[in-house]
């Protein structure tokens, strides 16, 4: 049960989290200098947006359930079923992020939690 | 597209620097969460027990600068590819982490687990054949 709510809290913050700081990179637009001085500037820019900091917050929670998670189960176990954050990303991307979704996306997407599933099922 | 070749040169890039580095972060975690130790419970004494053990963890830190670079990787490529591109493309992710965990850690990955990681990199695959963006620019 412990494990269970652990990785709904990895999958649904680290999801939401995601979606909050791609919000915020969208909203600060496509970086063409990685110079480090223009990369410092980009991040105090970053800084200032709303979005990238509940992100922040959403990943460290995750951050740390995935953290617990580790230490009861192995990495090769763990990581991959994580990936259950596909489907709750393309829906929030298509929701929230006004994404177009094509069939063919949503088809790899289907295929990758056919993969996840699996992977669930050889902990037994 | 205009551009389009370059789009897709610069996404690779990065999406290659993405799957290499997240993995080998997680590797780091778990060797370092095996050494602390799962929480006996919720008790404040407890909790802290093993906070404190995550904080003096040196494979932890090296984990966690592994996903700050990651992290950065990622951020930067969502300046420029959809969301729902990137995150199902760095799933490649999952089958490294495979092998670094039975390579490094020496877990013992079935059959059926190896069987589930193909099918995740199938999906990757698919999702690797769309193209990165589909918002207009803002």
């Amino acid at each position: 049960m412990l494990e269970l709510i652990l990785l709904f809290l990895v999958v649904g913050a680290g999801t939401g989290g995601e979606l909050c700081v791609s919000h915020a990179m969208k909203t600060l637009g496509e970086v063409h200098d990685f110079r480090p001085a223009a990369l410092m500037q980009f991040a105090r820019r970053a800084a200032r947006v709303g979005s990238m900091w509940a992100g922040i917050g959403l990943m460290t929670l995750a951050f740390f359930s995935l953290l617990a998670m580790l230490s009861m189960e192995n990495v090769s176990f763990v990581v991959p079923v994580t990936a259950l954050s596909y489907a709750a990303g393309a829906i929030g991307a298509a929701m929230f992020l006004r994404e177009r979704i094509s069939r063919q996306r949503w088809l790899g997407v289907l295929v990758v939690c056919l993969g996840v599933t699996l992977v669930w099922l050889s902990r037994r | 597209m205009k551009n389009s070749a370059g789009l897709h040169l610069k996404t690779y890039l990065f999406l290659l620097f993405i799957v290499l580095f997240a993995p080998l972060g997680n590797v780091l975690l778990s060797k370092g969460m095996k050494g602390v130790g799962p929480a006996k419970g919720w008790e404040p004494r407890g909790l802290f027990h093993v906070l404190s053990g995550v904080f003096a963890s040196g494979y932890i830190w090296l984990g966690i600068g592994c996903l700050l670079a990651f992290f950065l990787a990622y951020m930067l490529v969502l300046t420029w590819a959809d969301y729902s591109y990137v995150q199902p493309a760095s799933s490649v992710s999952y089958a490294v982490v495979a092998i670094l965990g039975l390579l490094l850690l020496g877990e013992k990955v079935n059959l059926l687990r190896w069987s589930g990681i193909g099918v995740i990199c199938l999906g990757v695959f698919i999702v690797g054949h769309t193209h990165p963006r589909t918002t207009e620019k803002t």
